[in-house]
């Protein structure tokens, strides 16, 4: 039977996984994701596995690399500027394919920013972040059960396409909002349980999800007397036929994860005459601005984002001949919105939310956007 | 007729891409043979760098990860806490190492992590075109010190195998010379101790091998190994900086 209990996000990402096999664990300070790593330097020496606090971020995404690579489950975690020095590990993640889960608890930036939350790191997750041709999958939940879920659903992933996997959590609230987040925890967020990803508390269910058929990773160097060939780790292709060749490659797995992999929740978009497009955390105060608004009897719906990258382009898409208009909200200047706009591709307008540096949107502004943009379009 | 010299088995038979009076290659056999003596190959996961030992990966005879540049002590760290048993090596240049993989290699050592490094030290990064090394001495022109190195702007060589051996992680820190075949056997033995002590537990390994550039240094092969006795040597002394297994465990 499973296990219902009250944990932190940080801790609950963590224990989910553990839960999901991940032995490895190496990580290197920074707020708001702390919880994180300290619950791993307790965990991991209760399940014989390795949690190591590395000199910085380079070497941490250095190690998740040779373990990767020596066929491991492994994980790293890290805040915004963490995330920016791991990114050249992660482009050799990605060149070398190895299956890896790596957590941002994004922060509010550019530069050393803040502590607060943002989805600032929107187009660093989704866009490349690091050089050359190659794409994450990336995770976006909104709630504690639905990202200890996607974590064992990133590791199998990870597996299955050989790539890295990246789970962005938004909102954590630091130790500066405290008396914030109080506020947040007495309005209407708090009715529907809503909260703040890495921070907030809520009950979770360690839940054993279907197994998946994965590959065998007959690729690891775990040494020649496991396999009868020599193994070679490698994202280094000198000559350019086969480097293109790689790359091409790289290209037809990433356009089977865009097949397979999209995801997305919608609510109340059956009638919806404006769709809110918001992800994460802030999909959950748009949540409760839909609500209201449907109380008042506007027709206005939610579409979420499970996956940033795949974007759900598909349900998306279906979405747009019944629609009058799009409103975009997000804790950034306005990153997502240009993928929405892609997806809708000149049909309808879209508009976009959003506030920054830390500022979380309020369900009651969400509102009366979209009374905004109700009234523009009627 | 008795075959009396043969490659090591744990060198792959291909042609390697080192320039010609370069002694990456006398310094791949060292690994190689001691690789055969000790009957590790088949358990061995070597670590390559970036830098002229980039393609390295393609030639031990055993499974191997490409780093990125100065990450192979990270890299290793992960492949040996996944593989305990593994025997794990990493084989970097004075760039890769002793510049931007300095925080890498301090912290490797520092954690006594259970690993050997083969650190190959010709003063000079070669594969991009002989530019100044940390390890550059003073006074020698390079494509980046085009007036000689000046200690006043371009600062001070690094000593790895000294700076290392004052870290309590480490079980074996040697400073050896592949410019004379006397050095080469002795280079062999220090090497063989490094990975004898990875196999037995007991901590961080380090060789550090002065090695020839005669490409970027603008010599011939035989001047070359002649610049390493004369102005190397001085800077560089030989010998075992720490050795947990001596009662001094200080230089010889």
């Amino acid at each position: 039977m499973s296990e219902r209990v009250l944990m932190k996000g940080n801790e609950a990402i963590a224990e989910a996984a553990i839960q999901a096999g991940c032995r490895f664990f190496f990580g290197y300070p920074i707020t708001p994701q702390n919880e994180l790593p300290e619950y791993m330097s307790r965990r991991m020496p209760q399940v014989e596995g390795t949690f190591l606090q590395a000199e910085s971020e380079v070497a941490a995404i250095n190690m998740v690399y040779g373990a990767a690579g020596a066929g491991a489950r492994v994980m790293t975690s890290s805040s915004s500027p963490g995330i920016s020095l791991k990114q050249e590990g992660i482009s050799y993640l990605a060149g070398a394919e190895l299956p890896a889960v790596i957590v941002n608890i994004v922060r509010g930036g550019p530069g050393l920013g803040s502590i607060q939350p943002s989805q600032g790191d929107y187009f660093q997750a989704v866009k490349g972040g690091g050089h050359g041709d190659y794409r994450l999958l990336v995770l976006a939940p909104a709630n504690l059960q639905e990202a200890v879920d996607l974590v064992t659903e990133a590791f199998d992933l990870a597996d299955l396409y050989r790539n890295p996997v990246l789970i962005l959590g938004d909102g954590l609230l630091g130790q500066m909002m405290e008396p914030v987040l109080a506020d947040l925890y007495r309005n209407p967020v708090l009715i529907l349980g809503d909260g703040l990803l890495g921070q907030m508390m809520e009950p979770v269910e360690f839940r054993k999800l279907p197994k998946r058929e994965l590959p065998p990773k007959t690729w690891a160097t775990t040494g020649m007397r496991h396999h009868p060939h020599k193994n070679i780790i490698n994202s280094l292709v000198l000559d350019a036929p086969g480097l293109e060749k790689h790359n091409l490659h790289l290209q037809e797995k990433y356009a089977r994860m865009k097949l397979n992999e999209q995801r997305a929740e919608s609510l109340h978009c059956a009638d919806a005459e404006v769709v809110i497009v918001a992800y994460g955390s802030t999909a959950r105060i748009a949540k409760t601005a839909v609500m209201s608004l449907r109380q008042s009897g506007l027709k206005v719906g939610l579409f979420r984002p499970v996956t940033l990258w795949p974007f759900p382009v598909n349900a998306l898409g279906e979405l747009v001949p019944k629609v009058k208009a799009f409103l975009t909200v997000e804790m950034s200047a306005g990153q997502m919105v240009e993928d929405v706009k892609l997806a809708v591709n000149g049909a309808r307008p879209v508009h976009f939310y959003g506030r920054m540096g830390g500022m979380v949107p309020t369900p009651e502004e969400i509102s009366s956007e979209c009374v905004r943009v109700l009234g523009g379009v009627r | 007729m008795a075959k009396v010299f043969a490659r090591p088995e744990s060198l792959v038979d291909m042609q390697n891409h080192y320039c010609p009076g370069c002694t990456h290659g006398i310094i791949h056999r060292l690994i190689a043979e001691v690789m055969d003596e000790l009957k590790f190959a088949d358990r061995a996961i070597g670590v390559a760098p970036v830098g002229c030992a980039v393609l390295g990966y393609m030639y031990f005879a055993c499974d191997m990860q490409e780093a990125a540049h100065g990450r192979a002590p990270a890299v290793a760290t992960g492949i040996k806490r996944v593989v305990p048993d593994g025997v794990v090596f990493t084989y970097q240049g004075d760039g890769d190492l002793a510049s931007i993989g300095c925080a890498e290699i301090v912290h490797a050592a520092a954690r006594g992590e259970n690993i050997t490094t083969i650190f190959v030290n010709n003063g000079i990064y070669g594969m991009t075109g002989g530019q100044m090394a940390p390890t550059t001495l003073p006074g020698d022109k390079t494509s980046t010190s085009p007036y000689g190195r000046d200690t006043h702007k371009q600062g001070f060589p690094i000593r790895v195998a000294e700076m290392l051996a004052t870290l309590d992680g480490p079980a074996y820190i040697a400073r050896v010379s592949v410019h004379s075949v006397p050095n080469i056997v002795r280079a062999r033995r220090a090497i063989k101790k490094a990975f004898e002590y990875q196999i037995a537990g007991k901590g961080f390994t380090l060789v550090e091998v002065l090695s020839t550039c005669p490409t970027n240094w603008g010599l011939t092969p035989l001047e070359a190994l002649d610049k390493v006795a004369k102005d190397m040597l001085p800077y560089y002394p030989l010998g075992e900086y720490k050795d947990v297994e001596s009662e001094a465990g200080a230089k010889k």
